[in-house]
């Protein structure tokens, strides 16, 4: 992301909306984006409203106004004078994008978010059987971004301990090995504002698991949510919110699929297929 | 995409707070599925949703990128789209999400859902106990559930509990902690109010998931907070 400095009338809305804390003001009075922080998400650009002032006039008033300590305050959501534009990217640090804007697909998967339906389809891919754990570790969230040199730690610890990665997740993409969770050295650097890594494995290993993560989770310079499916018996009822409750989770907020999917036959577009 | 799993609260925090979403998978029963998040999207509005919306398009709350000076100080803004207006903008879309603020409304919508019988998969985002309540009163049978377990490292790096319950509001993360804090401030100033502060952070949160209404109450516990 760039900033127009033709336009910027350096009124400091746009910095507290970056997720990162990655837009400042420089001692030219204009809004600046710290490079290595941004994660590309887009969120400036897209987020705050326009107005499309013309910069010039805007300076002038904003300086007489300062003049008599007062201040020109545009609406908190709004940049006055449009001043934010994409920059193009390119590889390694489209990854950053990729994976911080949730309106850009992956590459990699041609899914758009952060990882990939989990549990949420569960009813009709069948991905978490019974007896299974899907494990959804998210580094970076909320709000603290990750880099993948972190990542990898995560990623090979996960490897060491057996679990499964989910084929379609985009950080599996960029393992070069995923029996040993080895994330390729050419994306460390970059930064993101969060990555899941989706696995899986059988319930009774969930302790082990969960261990391993709050072992690894201090040393980490980044914070970690976690998530753990399974699939319900035929009655609705869960193994895993007691072993849970056991290790000390409360567990008490959930993503719950209602099992009313199905498989559907796919619509015939063309004569001879109705035929 | 965790993206409703891990809202920060407890639960008395959180009892005003279903995230209901319908998703199709490709390659399963994504043919027809637009038509289906359709009639999804329009059952919901019987139920007063206080926002909906899809990751790729949108929600109810949307920037304004052709603000001027009259419609900014005359006219007004429109901060918000009409619920009907947003369903049409989601035309191709294969999943979808609405918000309600209280039990009611989504025990209710889950009936109606479930005689809709559309094919797709219908998740809920809540406290758990309440959403098995209400399956079990609407015989619906759950299939697969998943569990947060909130966070862990560097804790020393997350903003305090009203900045956290805003912001994890969208669980994509668009909503930055040093916007949510800077609007409590203002709602502690009374130089905005909690309704406008809540508008402001659901138009950065893109897939529909930011609820207005909890924001408005969190506001308002900040603004007298110890």
């Amino acid at each position: 992301m760039k900033i127009d400095r033709k336009k910027c009338v350096g009124c400091a809305n746009c910095s507290p909306v970056c997720p990162m804390g990655a837009i400042y003001i420089d001692e030219n009075g204009f809004a600046e984006i710290n490079e290595e922080a941004c994660v590309e998400c887009h969120t400036c650009y897209r987020g705050l409203s326009v107005e499309s002032l013309p910069p010039w006039p805007v300076r002038y008033i904003r300086r007489l106004l300062a003049a008599v300590n007062l201040r020109f305050q545009p609406e908190l959501d709004i940049c006055p004078t449009g001043a934010f534009a994409p920059n193009e990217l390119s590889w390694p640090r489209t990854i950053r994008r990729a994976f911080s804007d949730p309106q850009v697909p992956h590459e990699s998967t041609n899914l758009a978010g952060r990882g990939t339906a989990e549990a949420k389809t569960n009813d009709v891919t069948n991905r978490i059987k019974e007896g299974e754990a899907g494990f959804v570790v998210e580094l970076g969230r909320p709000g603290v971004g990750v880099y993948f040199k972190e990542v990898d730690r995560v990623t090979q610890k996960l490897a060491e301990m057996g679990v499964a990665f989910e084929k379609e997740n985009p950080v599996t993409h960029l393992m070069n090995d995923p029996d040993n969770g080895r994330i390729r050295e050419d994306v460390f650097g970059e930064k993101v504002l969060s990555c899941i890594i989706e696995s899986k494995i059988r319930l009774n290993k969930v302790p082990d698991i969960l261990g391993a993560i709050k072992e690894l989770a201090p040393s980490l310079d980044t914070v970690v949510s976690i998530g753990v499916s399974t699939r319900c018996d035929i009655s609705g009822d869960d193994p895993l919110r007691e072993i849970l409750q056991d290790l000390g989770y409360d567990a008490w907020r959930a993503k719950i699929n209602l099992g009313m999917g199905r498989y559907a036959e796919p619509i015939s577009n063309t004569e001879e297929e109705k035929s | 995409m965790t993206n409703t799993l891990h809202r920060f609260g407890k639960p008395e925090s959180l009892k005003d707070d279903f995230i209901v979403f319908i998703m199709a998978s490709r390659g399963v029963n994504h043919d027809g599925a637009p038509e289906k998040v359709r009639v999804f999207l329009n059952a919901a509005l019987k139920y007063n949703p206080v926002n909906i919306g899809n990751g790729l398009i949108g929600s109810m709350y949307r920037p304004e990128k052709d603000l001027s000076f009259t419609k900014l100080y005359f006219t007004g803004r429109k901060e918000q789209i009409p619920a009907q207006e947003a369903i049409v903008s989601l035309e191709e879309s294969i999943h979808a999400a609405v918000v309600f603020d209280n039990k009611e409304a989504m025990e209710g919508f889950l009936k109606e859902v479930k005689e809709l019988d559309l094919g797709l998969s219908v998740n809920v985002s809540a406290l758990a106990d309440e959403v098995r309540t209400a399956c079990r009163k609407n015989g619906i049978t759950i299939h697969s559930i998943e569990y947060s377990l909130g966070f862990h490292g560097d804790l020393f790096r997350l903003p305090d509990r009203h900045v956290l319950s805003l912001t994890t509001m969208c669980g994509h993360g668009m909503i930055s902690a040093g916007f949510a804090r800077k609007l409590i401030d203002h709602v502690k100033e009374a130089r905005i109010t909690p309704e406008k502060a809540a508008r402001y952070m659901a138009k950065f949160c893109v897939c529909g998931a930011f609820n207005t209404s909890r924001a408005v109450r969190i506001l308002n516990e900040a603004r007298t907070a110890n």
